[in-house]
């Protein structure tokens, strides 16, 4: 490369002698390797491009098709509490009013709306009141059934009620349902729009914010206006509680002895290899497995959150323990030598100097792989978790724990199963629900780690 | 204050506080540490010199049982502190590493404060009945230490934050604050400048008025300066042991003498 016959001092390329360059050039070797980073750099950035593209785009369409979710539309009005109807013997006994079912309220929410529409002067074609049951929910007679449980003094009174409105005139408020799309509905008729249109214009109809759909229970399949995800995010935080509260403890201290304590020979190293291989082992494995050996072995009970949990901790620990074993390993053996060379313990070393250390690794480990659990569906497929209507809130500890429930990821699934498009709209704010907890679980994940990273 | 001990007068006087018969070192298959004898007397610094790679670390970590932390080493032979046998089974490492302190190569305090990682130590041995205790044991260490007047006033400071010279003093501190009955130092001085370096010799010189110091260096001026014993290792053999003054200047062995002159290294 350079001229070996000249004789240039040590150090000094021929090029200076040769043809003195000027350092404001750039020569043909510096111009190649530029533009190779260059171009590098240019992979890199389309690469990332390319990324935050799909991640924008798959943001915005869970955006958009989930947000619907969050608001419902009700009908206001006063409702007359007939006592002929609600109490024929006219002694408000708790037992007698139990006695009439929905299907004796129904009625009253019917005549109500279509007294006010009446009232308003609002021109319809609709001749009977029955013919506005299909705008009201199906579960709205169980709502004023409940009001009057509650307050058996009112019966008589005309009370002001906000009435869920069925998941049709939900639908076309949104925009999902159309007049064209009704046309062979056997539910609803495109005049029930055009009353609807007139209601919002007297302000008895509106969209507003729907607390249900957080906190609530899910519905049965023709009623999606009713369904809510707050009864499965219960199940899900059971599962999290038994996950965090069994594989934490046993993940930290299995990895603290295979990492420390554990003799290095084969077996330690077959249990090593094992424990990668079992990060990898698809998650319905878990899942057969926890159905044989919880369920059809143990006896537990089926589709309870604490089943769940268990399943979802055989998947856990893997990811723990290896995220464990990873900080300890990172945790220089200089402080081990230290701690060992003032006389401490083997086990002293590891709990005053080396576990501080490794803390936010193991913390950061935990977290992501609760948030993995969080949304684990696949192993719940085969416990039960899903397909089951999770209508209850669970009353208790040990029935949180115990009673049949669903979870977060798993009602999202059961959901976007359903025929009612309304219930893919709640699929799609389900996804929304869950990724703020996932997104809010990783945020912390990461403030533990700037936290106590590099303390020192 | 600061006399050349090399006085060999006072050699002869001392009682045997380690000694190490037969002993042999294996990393795996290596074979580190060949049939070395060497004895440690009390109040007294035995340097250990040699060549990199020679097993000086080795042979100290062999001292206080350190080596029981590395899988693949082996450790065959007789090593005796007071008479007892360090590697019989009925032994507790922890116990005897309370004995025989240790200063290493590298300064490695630990990630807590200044204080604490005085503490530390006196702490766990349960030295100190209560605090006014414990800050007079960590007083009187950083003191010996040769770095009280640099700390005083930060001692709830992070030790990592200290410059490396002020961190392998604090390193020195937090050994002696133990009060251990020998002293292993691997190369303490090898982070420091030439102030600190004669701080530190100042300590050895003085902890050698209670203690048996055992100091692996580099520096033959060191090993000179400090040392009444110094043990030449070569290739994992011990080539020569016997007092300073004599390795120095009239060595039995010609690779003694070679490395000492520069010859090997
Ligand atoms: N943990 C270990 N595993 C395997 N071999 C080792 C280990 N530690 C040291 N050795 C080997 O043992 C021999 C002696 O090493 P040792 O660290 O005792 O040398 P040393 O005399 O302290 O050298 P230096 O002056 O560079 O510190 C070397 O050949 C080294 O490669
Ligand atoms: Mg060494």
């Amino acid at each position: 490369m350079t001229d070996a016959s000249a004789p240039t001092p040590i150090g000094s390329g021929a090029r200076q002698g040769k043809h003195a360059t000027s350092l404001y050039a750039e020569d043909a070797r510096t111009k190649k390797r530029n533009a190779a980073e260059k171009r590098f750099q240019a992979y890199g950035i389309a690469a990332i491009s390319i990324g935050i593209f799909f991640l924008v785009v798959l943001l915005v369409s869970i955006v958009r098709s989930g947000i619907p979710a969050f608001t419902q539309t009700f009908i206001e009005v006063p409702v007359y509490l007939d006592a002929a109807k609600l109490d024929k013997n006219g002694n408000r006994d708790p037992d007698d009013l139990r006695k009439v079912s929905t299907f004796g309220y129904a009625p009253l929410i019917d005549n109500a709306i279509f007294a006010a529409v009446q009232d308003a002067g609002l021109t319809t074609e609709f001749e009977k009141a029955k013919d506005m049951r299909a705008m009201i929910s199906a579960s709205a007679p169980a709502q004023l059934r409940d009001y009057v449980l509650a307050n058996p003094s009112e019966i008589g009174k005309t009370v002001e009620f906000k009435i869920l409105a069925s998941s049709r005139v939900d639908g076309y408020m949104k925009g999902r349902v159309t007049r064209e799309s009704v046309a062979r509905d056997k539910n609803i008729d495109a005049a029930h729009f055009d009353l609807i249109d007139q209601l919002v214009e007297t302000g008895d109809v509106e969209r507003t914010f729907n607390w249900d759909f957080i906190t609530g229970a899910d519905a049965s399949e023709s009623r999606p206006e009713q369904a809510g995800i707050g009864v499965s995010m219960i199940g899900s935080f059971f599962m999290m509680l038994v996950v965090l509260c069994l594989s934490l403890p046993i993940g930290v201290a299995a990895s603290i002895y295979l990492e420390e304590f554990a003799p290095k020979n084969r077996f330690t190293d077959l249990i090593e290899v094992n424990i990668s291989n079992l990060a990898a082992v698809p998650s319905i494995v878990f899942g057969i497995l926890g159905l044989a050996v919880f369920i059809q072995f143990a006896h537990l009970p089926q589709s309870a959150p604490l089943v769940g949990g268990l399943v979802l901790t055989l998947m856990t620990l893997p990811t723990i323990i290896i995220s464990t074993r990873a900080s300890l390993k990172a945790v220089p053996p200089s402080i081990r030598d230290a701690a060992l060379g003032v006389g401490a313990s083997k086990m002293q070393a590891v709990f005053h100097h080396v576990l501080p250390l490794a803390a936010p690794g193991i913390l950061t480990g935990t977290i992501i792989g609760l948030a993995q659990a969080l949304g684990e569906t696949a192993p719940l497929l085969l416990i039960g978790m899903v397909g089951y209507i999770a209508t209850n809130v669970p009353d208790g500890i040990a029935a949180g724990f115990l009673s049949p429930n669903s979870s977060m990821p798993a009602q999202i699934y059961e959901w976007s199963k359903r025929a009612d498009p309304a219930y893919y709209e709640r699929a799609w704010g389900g996804i929304i629900i869950l990724l703020l907890f996932l997104m809010t679980m990783n945020i912390i994940a990461i403030i533990l780690r700037r936290r106590f990273e590099r303390r020192w | 204050m600061y006399d050349t001990p090399n006085a060999s007068a006072d050699v002869a006087a001392k009682a045997t506080k380690i000694s190490a018969k037969n002993v042999q070192v294996y990393y795996g298959d290596t074979h580190a540490i060949k049939d070395v004898d060497v004895e440690i007397q009390d109040k007294m610094v035995t340097a250990f010199i040699g060549p990199s790679g020679c097993g000086k670390s080795t042979f100290l970590r062999c001292l206080n049982r350190m080596n029981d932390t590395i899988d693949v080493c082996r450790v065959e032979g007789d090593i005796n502190l007071d008479g007892e046998n360090i590697y019989d089974p009925k032994v507790d490492p922890v116990q005897l590493r309370a004995k025989v302190g240790m200063v290493f190569q590298k300064p490695n305090p630990f990630p807590k404060s200044i204080y604490d990682n005085i503490a530390y130590g006196p702490r766990i041995h349960g030295l100190a009945k209560n605090k006014a205790e414990l800050d007079e044991i960590v007083e009187k260490s950083l003191r010996r230490g040769a770095i009280w007047e640099e700390v005083k006033d930060r001692l709830h400071a992070p030790g990592t934050g200290l410059s490396g010279g002020q961190q392998q003093r604090l390193c020195i501190a937090r050994a002696v604050a133990t009060e251990p009955e020998v002293l292993l130092m691997d190369e303490p001085c090898s982070a420091l400048d030439p102030i600190a370096t004669a701080q530190v010799e100042e300590l050895i010189d003085e902890l050698r008025e209670n203690y048996s110091v055992v100091i692996v260096t580099h520096s033959m001026q060191q090993a000179a300066r400090v040392s009444q014993k110094t043990a030449f290792f070569h290739l994992g053999n011990l080539v020569e042991f016997g007092e300073t003054g004599q390795i120095f200047t009239n060595p039995e062995d010609p690779r003694t003498e070679s490395y000492i002159t520069g010859r090997i290294g």
